[in-house]
């Protein structure tokens, strides 16, 4: 079997102190992986860093936000014509060493798309705070209702795709916090999505785009981008389940 | 019955409104396309001043009997309003449009700096 071409997507803004090992921890991994990270015009260093460690680097403009410095990469992957993308943050706290399992149902061909999640095993070590534990919960809830299928961890941006994920989130991808919604769109697009268990480690440098002025504003927005989503119609995709 | 001064005062704010917009289109600073609702929020509001009695029996309609110019208000507000989510429309666009070229440029320009080697500056 032909050899598949296989992309890691990491989208940075001002991770110049996390970066450059989250570069060599996935070449580290499998070096036969390119990896792009997506500058999402830092003030800082980090595409610099990035580049040095071998880090193919797409510069943006301005600053887009995550969702839209996430499609990014994934634009890049369909015109690069990569059968397998992975995405991981650029803080560091998905570890490579874990791509091999989030990896597995997109190498079998069993999923479009593997979420790596933290609650699939409830006895995973990963105990968030109440708050966020309850938002976790909820979301993940609505998205099984409204998408049709059971998934324990819509936040996760750690996630594979084959070539028919990689299309639909190149074309289709939420802006502002993206992780919940691009869940509903690709069940809704008739892809098949697998969860599988990963740890994920608290993150070592900067602090978490979610401070607790925006969780209001993040709660409503999603809520209301996974009403609109739900009423949508999605075009079913070549290749994706009936 | 609407007041005959209130009528004056309407139909000149609404011809002031009109000029305004179409003096904008003509110095291109403003946009047929967005010129289009403002032009119909003048005449809209130059008919209702000047037609005094088509304003007394829309204001019957709506129930307000004891100040049909209230209507005029009303009609006011409404028009601009519409203006207003036409704009957040506008703006939707703008920003998916905007994302969409930073990301083109992010995607051309590493491929112009792997033929040609980094820019110089």
């Amino acid at each position: 079997m032909k050899r598949q071409r296989l992309i890691a997507i990491v989208p940075a803004w001002n991770e110049s102190g996390a970066i450059g090992k989250v570069v060599d921890e996935i070449k580290g991994f499998d070096p036969a992986i390119d990896v792009v990270v997506i500058d999402d015009c830092s003030t800082d260093d980090t595409a610099e860093v990035a580049e040095s460690r071998g880090a193919t680097v797409l510069r943006l403009p301005f600053n887009v936000g995550i969702g839209g410095a996430v499609q990014t990469g994934f634009r890049y992957a369909l015109e690069e014509g990569y059968d397998v993308a992975v995405r991981l943050d650029g803080d560091g706290q998905h570890a490579a060493s874990e791509i091999t399992k989030i990896l597995g149902p997109v190498d079998s061909g069993d999923a479009d798309l593997v979420i790596g999640s933290r609650f699939v095993d409830p006895d995973g070590t990963y105990r968030p705070p109440f708050a966020r534990r309850i938002g976790i919960g909820v979301f993940a809830r609505l998205v099984s209702i409204l998408g049709g299928q059971r998934v324990t961890d819509t936040t996760s941006g750690f996630v594979a795709l084959d070539r028919t994920g990689i299309e639909l989130f190149a074309r289709e991808f939420p802006h502002d916090y993206p992780e919940v919604e691009a869940t509903l769109v690709a069940l809704r697009s008739g892809l098949r999505v697998t969860q599988v268990q990963v740890d994920m480690r608290e993150r070592t440098t900067g602090s978490s785009s979610i401070t607790f002025v925006r969780s209001l504003y993040y709660i409503i927005k999603v809520m209301l981008a996974l009403l609109v989503a739900s009423l949508r119609r999605y075009p079913r995709l070549e290749g994706a389940r009936q | 019955m609407t007041p005959v001064r209130v009528s004056i005062v309407g139909a000149i704010a609404s011809l002031l409104l009109i000029l305004v917009v179409l003096e904008l289109v003509r110095g291109r600073r403003l946009k047929e396309r967005y010129a289009l609702l403002w032009l119909a929020t003048g005449v809209v509001l130059l008919v209702l001043s000047i037609w005094r009695d088509g304003l007394n029996t829309i204001a019957g309609w709506a129930g307000v009997t004891s100040y049909p110019p209230a209507v005029l208000f009303a009609v006011a507000t409404l028009f601009i309003l519409l203006v207003l989510l036409h704009y957040s429309t506008v703006i939707s666009k703008l920003t998916d449009e905007n994302v969409d070229l930073a990301q083109r440029i992010a995607l051309l320009e590493e491929r112009v700096s792997r033929h040609l080697g980094p820019p110089a500056d």
